[in-house]
């Protein structure tokens, strides 16, 4: 594994004095900003550039810069060999990339949406994830499948699944989701390095944010560890745990809580699976209280399973039942105010927070 | 009586001792003998989109009596492999091979272990043909410790990646884009090396591979896609499942080739063709036409879809180790005799390995948290009951 990997643990050791403006973190006094889709070029780029197995495949990522641009530029330096552009094949090209990973490439699968990861998924799943335990161990598949994952804006019922649950479920496999640009690129450039096969979950609404990087995390080097979660804002009342896009909701959340002196501690997942069980299990034995934040749908989900943890691990430290927010149990409605009603918004989270401190509203009556 | 001992094919050191009656003139031992003998195949081949290669294949003794022992030898495991499995030593799925045999030596053959070759899962005689050892296939089978896959995997995910052997494959058609992936990190290695990716008649229908097909076309791969045609996919013929059961010129616009299946130094011509067509052209289709004696699985009794006619008229005309054994003695490579031995020493071998086998213990309980991941980085794992099973992926 090239590169030095560094625990960014920052939050949960050193007590910080917020600004009011919370989600900016200053590293230095002049913190580079840098959006998450060059967060996701940047590391593709650094880790092609650093090992020659390495190399991208999917619909559009060469001549086309990449559906949503994340490969721009990337033909041209690397050449037609290392950048391919497929036909509209999933299962095929799925596969080539689990086969070329057999016999030891590092590729790079990109998924325009993970909608279309469906048509794959046998590849992802029976070709990928189990290789290495039937085999037992002559057959690892050093594996990546990224792509944009869960709601956009108005695709539809068809473009909008989130597919964390489904592929955290299954051993073998690593489930990423980065939330910042640090997420984007120290968690990307770990998926290419890992050994195993990486389901590598981005969000199409989060290309375009734009988050501070140290210099730490611009270096070459930069590489986060893949199982940790990351502390984003250290609380005392309650716990709202959340990955990808709903992390900022989560964060907004926690300054509309603070006014009314709640004091949540907000966890970026970061790694689906594994699941940092120990950090959100330290973090409720502190706290007492849990919210879980996705976006995807709620049965079966991530936060379904974080419930479960906790209840078998923490048991006697939950002072109150825990709450779910996910999105509704419906396909994804097109129409903007049916599409609001479907994917979970701030106000839902600081619903929760509140009935999770026995300081809620009255319960709307049942429609 | 002539006695020839000829050890296991690790080994290939003979003892030959020669009648002092015997005709014939004082000859070099037969298995190292490479004098070189042209055969014709059984029929010619057929061709689509390319020019066929000749009728005339050129072998030696040597690789006349490895193809006998070999295929004689997995036709010995494959029916120890039923008996086992109906002694409930073997269980779950178990696909036997027997009858085609040939398309597994013939194919080793014309190739070098450099080369790859990806299977579905009727994967224990290819295994063998890659340089598996019978220990490993019997274990494996009985879900042992000595088993090629450690006892994880079970029939149909063997493996033998230092032979370039990638498996072993449950989902029918999965095999095909993966050994097309294999083919493109070969040519991206620059390995001047081709891949096998076989595959059967029911799976011959799969989109994926036709998606397969057609990146490997379209970036020149060296994939040569062998469809094992043994006219059954499970239960339903082939005419019942494909309009066009001409699964050479299924490939359209890639070149195919329709082989005798059952006649091993055709399938290494079309082979030896293969490899040397894909290296400079890209893919081509190999329809190695063959046949099984089983039925699908060791659940179907393989007589409810086809005859017991059939099934006895292909043994009578087709078997391909009987052809090999005519070949070898029409050209007086070796006596009846001989060959018998060679048959009964292969017997003692299978009864041997599976007593051997029968010892290797079943893994130990821990090894139910290995190998989950290449790279565990210390995270948990749970048993059925999580607060009693818990472990640490290494």
């Amino acid at each position: 594994m090239l590169g030095v990997v560094r625990q960014k643990m920052l939050g949960q050791s050193l007590p910080k004095i917020r600004p009011a403006v919370s989600v900016l973190r200053s590293y230095s006094s002049a913190a580079k900003q840098m959006t998450v889709r060059d967060a996701l070029n940047s590391a593709l780029d650094e880790e092609m550039s650093a090992d020659p197995k390495v190399f991208l495949m999917g619909e559009e990522v060469g001549e086309y810069q990449g559906a949503y641009k994340i490969s721009k530029g990337l033909l041209e330096k690397y050449g037609p060999e290392r950048v391919r552009d497929t036909p509209i094949t999933e299962a095929g090209f799925a596969g080539i990339g689990v086969g070329a990973a057999y016999y030891g490439l590092k590729p790079v699968v990109e998924f325009m949406t993970f909608n279309f990861s469906m048509q794959a998924i046998d590849h992802i799943i029976n070709s990928a994830a189990k290789s290495n335990y039937m085999s037992a161990g002559q057959m690892s598949v050093p594996i990546v499948f990224r792509g944009p994952n869960g709601a956009a804006a108005g695709v539809g019922a068809q473009h909008s699944q989130c597919y964390a649950a489904w592929y955290a479920s299954c051993p073998g496999l690593k489930v990423l989701t980065p939330y910042s640009s640090e997420d984007a690129r120290g968690l990307l450039k770990a998926a290419i390095r890992d050994p195993d096969p990486v389901v590598f979950l981005e969000n199409e609404l989060l290309y375009g944010e734009s988050f501070p990087v140290s210099d730490e995390v611009l270096d070459s080097s930069f590489c986060l560890p893949i199982g940790k979660a990351k502390i984003e804002r250290v609380g005392r009342d309650v716990t709202i745990t959340a990955f990808s896009r709903m992390v900022g909701h989560a964060l907004k959340a926690a300054e509309i809580l603070e006014k009314d002196g709640i004091d949540a501690e907000v966890i970026n997942l970061r790694s689906i699976r594994p699941l940092d069980r120990s950090t959100i299990n330290a973090s409720v034995r502190k706290t007492n209280r849990l919210v879980t934040v996705e976006e995807g749908f709620p049965q079966h989900g991530v936060g379904a399973e974080i419930c479960a943890s906790v209840v078998e691990e923490s048991f006697a430290y939950l002072d109150a039942p825990v709450e779910r927010i996910a999105g509704a149990d419906i396909p994804m409605p097109y129409a903007a105010n049916l599409e609001r009603l479907a994917v979970p918004q701030v106000e839902d989270i600081v619903r929760a927070a509140k009935r999770a401190c026995y300081r809620s509203v009255p319960l709307a009556a049942a429609a | 009586m002539a006695l020839s001992y000829l050890r296991s094919s690790s080994s290939r050191s003979v003892n030959l001792l020669k009648p002092l009656s015997s005709s014939l003139p004082l000859r070099r031992p037969i298995s190292t003998d490479t004098t070189p003998i042209t055969v014709e195949t059984s029929v010619p081949f057929t061709s689509h989109q390319c020019d066929a290669p000749s009728r005339s294949v050129e072998t030696n003794p040597k690789e006349l009596l490895t193809f006998f022992r070999d295929m004689a030898l997995m036709r010995r495991m494959e029916i120890a492999a039923d008996s086992l499995y109906k002694a409930k030593f073997i269980r779950g799925f178990c696909h036997l091979y027997d009858g085609q045999e040939a398309v597994a030596v013939g194919m080793e053959a014309a190739i070098t272990k450099k080369d790859c070759i990806i299977t579905a899962y009727r994967d224990h005689c290819t295994f063998i043909g890659r340089g598996g050892t019978l220990l490993e296939v019997f274990a494996e089978l009985m879900g042992r410790q000595a088993g090629c896959s450690k006892g994880k995997g079970g029939s149909m995910h063997f493996y033998k990646k230092d032979s370039n052997f990638y498996g072993g494959h449950g989902i029918v058609g999965a095999q095909v884009p993966l050994g097309c992936g294999l083919a493109f990190a070969q040519k991206y290695s620059k390995d001047e090396t081709v891949t096998f990716a076989l595959y059967g008649d029911g799976a011959a229908n799969q989109g994926q591979l036709f998606e397969a097909l057609n990146i490997s076309a379209l970036w020149d791969l060296p994939a040569i896609l062998v469809c094992e045609n043994n006219h059954y996919g499970m239960g339903t013929a082939e005419w019942r499942a494909a309009k066009s059961p001409a699964y050479y010129k299924r490939g359209d616009y890639v070149p195919g080739l329709k082989v005798d299946g059952m006649d091993a130094l055709a399938v290494k011509q079309a082979c030896k063709f293969a490899k040397e067509h894909a290296l400079k052209n890209g893919p081509i289709i190999l329809e190695m036409d063959t046949y099984r004696y089983h039925g699908h699985s060791m659940s179907d009794p393989g007589s409810t879809y086809r005859t017991r006619d059939e099934i006895s008229g292909v043994r009578q005309e087709r078997d391909p180790i009987e052809r090999i054994r005519k070949l070898i003695l029409s050209h007086d490579l070796a006596t009846e005799e001989e060959l018998k031995d060679i048959e009964k020493e292969v017997r003692k071998e299978v009864d041997d390995t599976i007593t051997q086998a029968k010892e290797s213990p079943m893994p130990e309980p821990s090894k139910l948290f290995t190998n989950v991941y290449a790279k565990g980085l210390g995270v948990e794992s749970f048993g059925a009951d999580r607060k009693e099973v818990r472990a640490t992926l290494p």
